[in-house]
């Protein structure tokens, strides 16, 4: 087992018709991730309803009441493993009407996969999922332009949809983003490189997943370690231990380091930082330790721990881009329950700035009201400053959600401006 | 110069930790559920690690089928004894004895469903409000969609088309009384996954899952293990036979395969280059399509 090998999060939108399935069948397949009663169930499924050969796209069959309409409702996740990295696909729904699970499954992801039909180009869906991937600030895009069987494997076909693709994503904030052609059915550029396309001298899709840099996605620079729990052993050898427990969000923290408590606002040094196994010198994100201080300091669930010298911002007025993704429209001036790192408390949205229109792009003041898929840039007031930096900055520390409290359902999705 | 990136594994176990510190913090009275399986001792032991130097906050809560391997009570006992936890049983058997459920017939009978009813009436009687268990989404098509922390109503039930969106690592564990939680901590692992980390981290398991003698029965493409509870068929001989199991269950519906992999090392080995699924042994599973997403719906684990 190589223990380097690192994990990759991806996520896929797209209907059956862009030959999502396919894609995802194709690189189960192809990888070697599908066992044999999968494969003989598959092929049974095939030929009870009338296909030539084995439909890959049954694979990723889901629930009862997917399989009776053929489409993907929920975010279902997958796992193929290659000899240089694991890989999670989280398998979203493409339809606008799923833009919530899209939002879900675009949360964890290094890298989305946008598909794009060889034979329509850029289409309405396509600038929806770009938009999507930007808002949510995944590391990668990969365009994968498919079917490319259908239009002849034709180079001018994959250059003008890449023009035309770059023609709206240069409005959106996207770090890196490729583009390959390939057929999902027949297995071009796929897993394998493809003959039938020797002008193009990029890598095929699953080189590129293997081999992409992903050790930047997380921020490793401004160190934030928002306490989860508090350990207090107190028995023999462990009397006085008093452990902060949590998972590092972003940045690296050292041991001896000159740490703010915060809100409080004391100051301390790290004396350990430990592991199950061992105590260890430094720790970085995304790395479960707990660690303890020089000082006796009050400190508790909600907190976070950072570089006196690095501080998040601190407010009770913030911009949210607000994706809505309850069935329930949102109520005005109504208390919400924020979670945001491991600090909870209530927030009311005091005004919608503007509505996006996620096919256009364009921005509305006139239609205040948020309702399920909606996406909405507000203004968040909280009882207490939450300690945040900007989403585009920090995942982990400019993400938020907000819960019903008469109905305990989870009814927002932001994004700290 | 130091590496910042985590290899997959590490990745894994932390954020199972991260999962299992978000139980204790979220909920008054949660349990792990514990089979004897290797997928609840590898949660065990990812809990043991999560509260290190505490010990471990949680009861262990099985659900006693009655028809169980030996084997494996003895390794829930001594694994009790030495986390110094406490352990909650839901017996099948009481509930049978109490009306509360009635037990199937046939030669394919199992007390596999039978268990919603002890594993929900378990929950409630001891106010448990989370209910942590191994399941992982690679193991079959309703686990795909699994939330870490997944709610269930008051009659302990799964709504899978109307599930809380779960972001980032935001978990929402809030919940009225009588609902309760289950909590995945391991979704992202595979079968693979828990193989190499049993084996990394040196995990006691029982000695079923390595190769041993064993009396057994051909049914359903598998070796069931010969036991008291078997209804034997016509023409179905008990034959000895040198096999391992890949999951353990109740022993009725638990088939084993032939193998000679008796360390760790080869049997992460056989696993990787096995080609069935490791639920492909278990007759549960079997009966239809949707089998695991109807039993999961009831409050199954």
């Amino acid at each position: 087992m190589l223990d380097n090998n690192q994990l990759l999060r991806f996520t896929t939108a797209g209907s059956v018709d862009d030959g999502k399935s396919t894609l995802i069948g194709r690189l189960l397949y192809d990888s070697k991730s599908i066992f044999e009663d999968q494969l003989e169930a598959v092929e049974s499924t095939s030929k009870k309803k009338g296909h030539e050969g084995v439909d890959l796209a049954l694979f990723t069959d889901g629930l009862r009441d997917e399989r009776e309409q053929g489409i993907t409702i929920d975010v279902a996740y997958r796992y193929f493993t290659t000899p240089k990295r694991k890989f999670i696909i989280a398998d979203t729904p493409g339809h606008i009407q799923y833009t919530r699970n899209m939002i879900t499954g675009a949360s964890t992801a290094n890298a989305a996969i946008i598909l794009v039909d060889a034979r329509h180009g850029v289409i309405e869906q396509t600038k929806r999922h770009a938009f999507i991937a930007s808002l949510l600030q995944i590391p990668h895009i990969i365009v994968c332009i498919n079917k490319m069987d259908l239009v002849d494997y034709k180079e001018e076909v994959y250059n003008e949809i890449i023009g035309q693709f770059e023609e709206f994503s240069s409005k959106l904030l996207v770090k890196d983003i490729r583009f390959i052609p390939i057929s999902a059915l027949l297995g071009d550029n796929v897993v394998n490189r493809s003959e039938n396309m020797s002008w193009y001298q990029g890598a095929p899709l699953l080189h590129t997943l293997e081999t992409m840099h992903i050790s930047s996605d997380i921020n490793k620079v401004d160190a934030r370690f928002p306490v989860q729990t508090v350990l207090r052993p107190q028995r023999e050898g462990f009397i006085d231990y008093r452990g902060y427990a949590g998972r590092i969000a972003s940045g690296i923290l050292r041991k001896g380091d000159e740490i703010t408590v915060m809100p409080s606002g004391f100051t301390s040094k790290i004396k350990s930082i430990d592991t199950f196994e061992k105590e260890v010198d430094e720790a970085y994100a995304p790395m479960s330790v707990s660690i303890t201080l020089e000082d006796d300091i009050d400190i508790s669930r909600g907190d976070m721990i950072v570089r006196t010298k690095n501080k998040p911002e601190s407010a009770q007025d913030l911009e949210v881009m607000l994706c809505w993704l309850n069935n329930e429209s949102a109520k005005p001036r109504t208390k919400y329950i924020v979670r945001h790192t491991s600090n909870e408390q209530m927030a009311m949205v005091k005004e919608v700035i503007y509505k996006i229109d996620i096919n256009t792009l364009a921005r509305s003041g006139e239609d205040k009201e948020m309702n399920m898929n909606d996406i909405c840039k507000v203004k968040l007031r909280t009882t207490k400053p939450l300690l945040f930096d900007s989403y585009r900055e920090n995942r982990g520390t400019g993400s938020l959600i907000l819960i019903d409290p008469a109905t305990n359902q989870t009814v927002a999705a932001g994004m700290i401006v | 110069m130091s590496k910042y990136y985590l290899n997959y594994l590490d990745e894994l176990e932390s954020e199972a930790i991260y999962v299992l510190r978000e139980v204790w913090a979220q909920f008054d009275n949660p349990v792990i559920l514990f089979s004897g399986g290797k997928d609840s001792i590898v949660v065990t032991h990812l809990a043991r690690k999560a509260f290190h130097p505490a010990k471990i906050p949680f009861a262990l809560m099985h659900v006693d089928t009655g028809h169980n391997f030996p084997e494996t009570i003895k390794f829930r006992d001594d694994l009790i004894e030495s986390l110094g936890v406490s352990l909650i049983v839901g017996s099948v058997q009481e509930s049978i004895d109490e009306g509360r459920v009635a037990e199937e017939k046939g030669k394919n009978a199992t007390r596999n469903a039978l268990q919603i009813t002890t594993l929900l009436d378990a929950i409630e009687g001891n106010k448990v409000d989370c209910a942590i268990g191994g399941g992982r989404r690679d193991e079959e098509k309703a686990r795909a969609k699994e939330r870490f922390f997944s709610h269930r109503d008051d009659f302990g039930q799964w709504d899978p088309k109307n599930q809380r969106p779960e972001l980032w690592n935001l978990f929402n564990g809030k919940h009225f009384e009588g609902e309760h939680f289950r909590a995945f901590p391991i979704s992202n692992w595979t079968e693979m996954d828990v193989w190499n980390y049993i084996s990394r981290e040196n995990i006691q398991i029982p000695s079923l899952y390595f190769a041993h003698e064993r009396k057994v029965v051909w049914r359903n493409n598998s070796w069931i293990p010969y036991s008291e509870f078997l209804q034997l068929d016509e023409g179905e001989e008990v034959v000895t036979k040198k096999i391992r199991f890949r999951t353990l269950g109740d022993i009725t519906i638990t088939g084993g395969i032939e193998s000679e992999a008796d360390t760790v090392e080869m049997i992460a080995q056989e696993v990787s280059a096995m080609r069935q699924t490791e639920r492909g042994n278990r007759t549960d599973d079997k009966r239809s399509e949707t089998a695991m997403e109807d039993r999961k719906k009831q409050g199954y684990f």
